[in-house]
C-alpha cells in the first residue's frame, strides 16, 4: 500500500508540475469563453458593417411592391428580363429578383440573379418577405381583414412544472436541462478518453524506456498500475476541481457585469431578502426574461450534480483506465496500441451516441435506463441524465454496477498488464492477450 | 549459509519449459557467475529471484529463510535492458528507486548524494536522464541497484555499454561490495569477466543446471592431463601413454607441443621421458579457459 502511494505521488507531481498541465488548467476554462465569445462578436460585426444591399426587381406581375429597410434597398426595373440581366450584370447591385406574372394560387417561376451564391439566410429572408406579400395578397383575395385574422392568434408558452415524488414542484427548463446533459456527457467522454490515453503512454513510456523491469523488482506490477491510474486520477481532479472554480469566478463575474446573479447566489439573496420582506426588487428581477431562464437553473441540484458528475468521472475512468493500461503494456509503440484503442472506445462512443439519440430526447425511456445501467456506457449516459432528475434506486444500481465493472476491468487488466510489461517485441493480438490473462504466476 | 538456495525450480510457458528443477546453491559473499546460452533461461531465474514473476513449482530460499515480499529491499537487480525514466532529474530519480526499495526520504536522499560524489558526478544532481549520455546513464543505473545496499546484488551483463576506464570503475566498486559483505550474482555471455572476477559459477542450458562449483572445482574436471611444452628440436614421443595433440615451431628451432597423457602417467613422469630427448624451456599445464568450458558443453549438448 505505502508503495502505491510512493507511485502515486510520482505520477502526480510529474504530471502537476509540468507547464503544459498549469497552462491548459488555467486556459481552457478561458480560451473557450473567448472563442465563443470572439466567434459571435465577428457575427455581430459582420452583420454590422454589410451595410444595405441593393436588390433589383424587375417585377412582370405588377402586384408585388417592396419597401427598402435598412437591410435592403429595392430598385424598380421595367424592361425585358434579358436587358435587366445585362444592366444588372454591370452593376453593383447585389441580386436581381424576377417576378414573372404569377397564379396567386400556385407562385411559380420567381427567380433570384445574383453573381456569387447567396447565404441561405439572405434567401430565406427575401423568400419570407415575397411569402408575407402574397399571404396579403390571398387575404386580400378572400376578403379577410387583418385585424380579424390577428385576433385569432392565440399565444401559449407552457409553463412547464414538474411534480417531484416528494410532492414538490419543480419549474423546469427543458432547454437548460438538455444544454446541461448535453454539456455534462461530452465532458466525462472527453475526460475518460484523454485522461485514459494518458494512463496508456505513461505505460508505453515505462516499457520502452525498459525502467519497468526495474521496477517491478521493488514493487508488484499491480501495485504500479494502480499507483500510475489513482495518481493520473488525482490530477484529472485537481483540474476538474481548477476548472469548477475558475468557471463559477468568471461566469460570475460576466454575469454581474450585465448585473446578473448566479442561481445558486440568487437563491441565497432570495431567501434573505424574503426575511426582510422586501419582494419588491426580487419581483422585478423574476420579471426579466433572463432572470427566468436563472430562476429555472436555480431548481436543477447543482450540489448533487457535481457529486456524481466526479463519482462517474472517477467511474468511468477508473473501468476504461485500467483497459487502457493493459492495452500500453502489451505494446511496444504508441502505433501498435491503435489497433485496441478503437475497440476499446466503442462502448464509449455508443454511450455517447446514446446520449444524443435517447436520453436527451426521453431521459426515462426503456433505452435510457439501460444505457444508464451497464457500466460501459453509463458514465457518459447517466451523467446526462443527471440534470433531468434519476430515480434514487436506479442511480444506486447504476453506480454500484459501475464499482462492480471497474473491479472487474482491473482484475482482468492486472492479469495483462503484469505479462505484457516485461514483453518486447512481440506481435500481440487478441489471442495473446488472452493467452496473457490465462498465464499463471 | 547460504545466501541462495535453489530446489527443482521449475517454470512453463504455454509452449516451452523456461526453466526444469533447476537447483543452484550460491554460497554468501562470493561472486557467482551464471552462465549460460541465449534462451536458456537465466533471465526467468533472476526474475524468479526478483519476484517479477513466479515459479511453478520448487523453492528458492535466501540467506536461509525462503523467498518472501520483503526480501525485495535485500536485493539489487541490474536488468540486461537498462532504463530510466528520461524526463526525471538524475537526484529525483535515485531518491524515488531507493525509496521503493523501502528506505526513507532521508535515508535516500543522503545515500544518493554520497554515492554522487564518490562517482564524482555531483553536478549531475538536478540534469534530466534524457541529457546524459549512455555510459553516464550506467552509472546513475549502477547507483541505483546498490544505493539500498542489498545483500545480494544480481548483475546482468553489467560491463556493457561501459567504456574500459568506467568498466574499472565499476569492478573496483563491486569488489568492494563483496569486502563488504554482498553476494554478487553475474549474469554475463562475457568470459573474461568470470575468469576475472567469479569465485563461483553455474552454467544453465536448456532449462536445466548442466554444471555447477568453485571455478577451481569446474576448471580441475575440465582439465584433461593436457600440457603446454616449449622445447628447442623436434622428437619422437618416448612412450605410448602420451599423445602428441599438436606441435608448431616458434622461432628458428624452438617449438611449442601440446602432449595429452592418456596412460596414468604424472606430469613428472612426462618431464622425466621428456628430458631424455629434448630441452625444456618451459611446462605448463593447459587449464581450459571458461570459454572453452562453455563451448565444449553447449556444443556438446547440441550433439546429444
Amino acid at each position: 500500500m505505502n508503495k502505491i502511494w510512493l507511485i502515486f505521488q510520482r505520477e502526480f507531481l510529474n504530471r502537476v508540475q509540468k507547464k503544459s498541465f498549469l497552462i491548459a488548467t488555467i486556459l481552457i476554462p478561458l480560451v473557450f469563453p473567448l472563442i465563443i465569445g470572439v466567434m459571435i462578436y465577428v457575427a455581430v460585426e459582420q452583420e454590422k458593417s454589410a451595410g444595405v444591399q441593393t436588390v433589383e426587381v424587375l417585377d412582370k406581375s405588377g402586384k408585388i411592391q417592396l419597401q427598402s429597410n435598412d437591410r435592403y434597398n429595392y430598385v424598380i426595373k421595367s424592361g425585358e428580363l434579358d436587358d435587366a440581366k445585362n444592366a444588372f450584370s454591370k452593376s453593383k447591385s447585389f441580386a436581381l429578383l424576377y417576378i414573372p406574372p404569377f397564379d396567386l394560387a400556385k407562385p411559380e417561376g420567381i427567380t433570384l440573379y445574383t453573381k456569387e451564391n447567396p447565404s441561405i439566410r439572405k434567401i430565406e429572408e427575401l423568400e419570407g418577405v415575397l411569402e408575407t406579400k402574397i399571404h396579403d395578397l390571398k387575404l386580400e383575395q378572400f376578403n379577410i381583414d387583418k385585424e380579424i385574422l390577428k385576433g385569432l392568434k392565440t399565444n401559449i408558452s407552457l409553463n412547464n412544472v414538474n411534480l417531484s415524488e416528494s410532492g414538490e414542484e419543480k419549474e423546469s427548463n427543458i432547454g437548460i436541462l438538455y444544454g446541461l446533459g448535453f454539456f455534462l456527457g461530452i465532458l466525462i467522454y472527453m475526460f475518460v478518453l484523454i485522461y485514459g490515453m494518458q494512463i496508456m503512454l505513461g505505460v508505453i513510456e515505462e516499457k520502452t524506456s525498459k525502467i519497468v523491469e526495474v521496477i517491478v523488482s521493488s514493487v508488484k506490477p499491480f501495485q504500479l498500475m494502480m499507483g500510475k491510474i489513482l495518481g493520473i486520477a488525482a490530477v484529472g481532479l485537481l483540474q476538474f476541481t481548477i476548472w469548477v472554480i475558475l468557471i463559477t469566478v468568471l461566469s460570475t463575474g460576466t454575469l454581474a457585469l450585465f448585473g446578473l446573479k448566479m442561481p445558486q447566489q440568487q437563491a441565497m439573496e432570495q431567501v434573505s431578502k424574503q426575511m426582510q420582506q422586501n419582494e419588491e426588487v426580487a419581483q422585478e428581477m423574476q420579471n426579466s426574461k433572463v432572470a427566468k431562464l436563472l430562476n429555472s437553473a436555480d431548481q436543477i441540484p447543482f450540489a448533487s450534480i457535481i457529486f456524481n458528475f466526479a463519482f462517474y468521472f472517477l467511474g468511468g475512468y477508473l473501468l476504461y483506465g485500467a483497459l487502457f493500461a493493459a492495452v500500453g503494456s502489451a505494446v511496444d509503440s504508441q502505433q501498435e496500441a491503435q489497433q485496441f484503442t478503437f475497440p476499446l472506445t466503442l462502448p464509449l462512443i455508443i454511450g455517447y451516441f446514446g446520449l444524443f439519440m435517447f436520453i436527451l430526447n426521453d431521459p426515462n425511456s426503456p433505452a435510457s435506463f439501460w444505457f444508464s445501467i451497464i457500466p460501459f456506457t453509463s458514465p457518459v449516459a447517466m451523467v446526462g441524465r443527471l440534470a433531468f432528475g434519476v430515480p434514487l434506486w436506479q442511480l444506486i444500481l447504476s453506480q454500484v454496477l459501475l464499482i462492480g465493472g471497474f473491479i472487474f476491468t482491473t482484475w482482468i487488466a492486472a492479469r495483462i498488464y503484469r505479462v505484457g510489461i516485461l514483453m518486447h517485441g512481440s506481435k500481440v493480438n487478441y489471442k495473446v492477450l488472452v493467452k496473457w490473462f490465462m498465464q499463471k504466476g | 549459509m547460504e545466501a541462495l538456495l535453489a530446489k527443482d525450480v521449475t517454470k512453463r510457458y504455454t509452449n516451452h519449459t523456461a526453466l526444469d528443477k533447476v537447483n543452484l546453491t550460491i554460497p554468501d559473499n562470493k561472486i557467482f557467475g551464471l552462465l549460460g546460452p541465449n534462451g536458456a533461461g537465466k533471465t526467468t531465474f533472476i526474475r524468479i529471484i526478483n519476484q517479477i514473476i513466479a515459479a511453478d513449482s520448487g523453492q528458492i530460499s535466501i540467506f536461509g529463510e525462503s523467498l518472501q515480499p520483503k526480501h525485495i529491499g535485500s536485493i539489487g537487480y541490474l536488468p540486461e535492458e537498462r532504463g530510466l525514466y528520461k524526463k526525471l532529474k538524475v537526484g529525483e530519480q535515485l531518491i524515488y528507486l531507493a525509496r521503493l526499495k523501502g528506505l526513507s526520504y532521508k535515508d535516500a536522499s543522503d545515500r544518493s548524494k554520497v554515492w554522487m560524489r564518490k562517482f564524482e558526478i555531483t553536478d549531475w544532481w538536478n540534469k534530466k536522464v534524457e541529457d546524459l549520455s549512455k555510459g553516464m546513464a550506467q552509472k546513475v543505473q549502477f547507483i541505483s541497484t546498490v544505493m539500498h545496499e542489498p545483500r545480494l546484488i544480481i548483475l546482468d551483463e553489467p560491463f556493457s555499454g561501459f567504456d574500459p576506464v568506467n568498466a574499472q570503475l565499476i569492478t573496483q566498486e563491486i569488489l568492494e561490495l563483496k569486502e563488504k559483505g554482498s553476494t554478487i550474482i553475474f549474469s554475463t555471455h562475457r568470459m573474461e569477466t568470470v575468469e576475472d572476477l567469479c569465485d563461483h559459477i553455474a552454467m544453465i542450458d536448456r532449462s536445466k543446471t548442466i554444471l555447477e562449483g568453485s571455478k577451481k572445482q569446474v576448471k580441475d574436471a575440465y582439465r584433461n592431463n593436457t600440457y603446454v611444452v616449449d622445447h628447442r628440436g623436434t622428437f619422437s614421443l618416448p612412450g605410448q601413454q602420451y599423445e602428441l595433440t599438436s606441435q608448431k615451431s616458434i622461432e628458428e628451432d624452438h617449438y611449442r607441443s601440446v602432449i595429452r597423457i592418456t596412460g596414468d602417467a604424472t606430469a613428472n613422469q612426462l618431464i622425466r621421458d621428456l628430458i631424455t630427448v629434448t630441452e625444456i624451456h618451459n611446462f605448463n599445464e593447459k587449464i581450459p579457459t571458461m570459454s572453452e568450458i562453455f563451448i565444449t558443453l553447449v556444443k556438446g549438448g547440441n550433439h546429444e
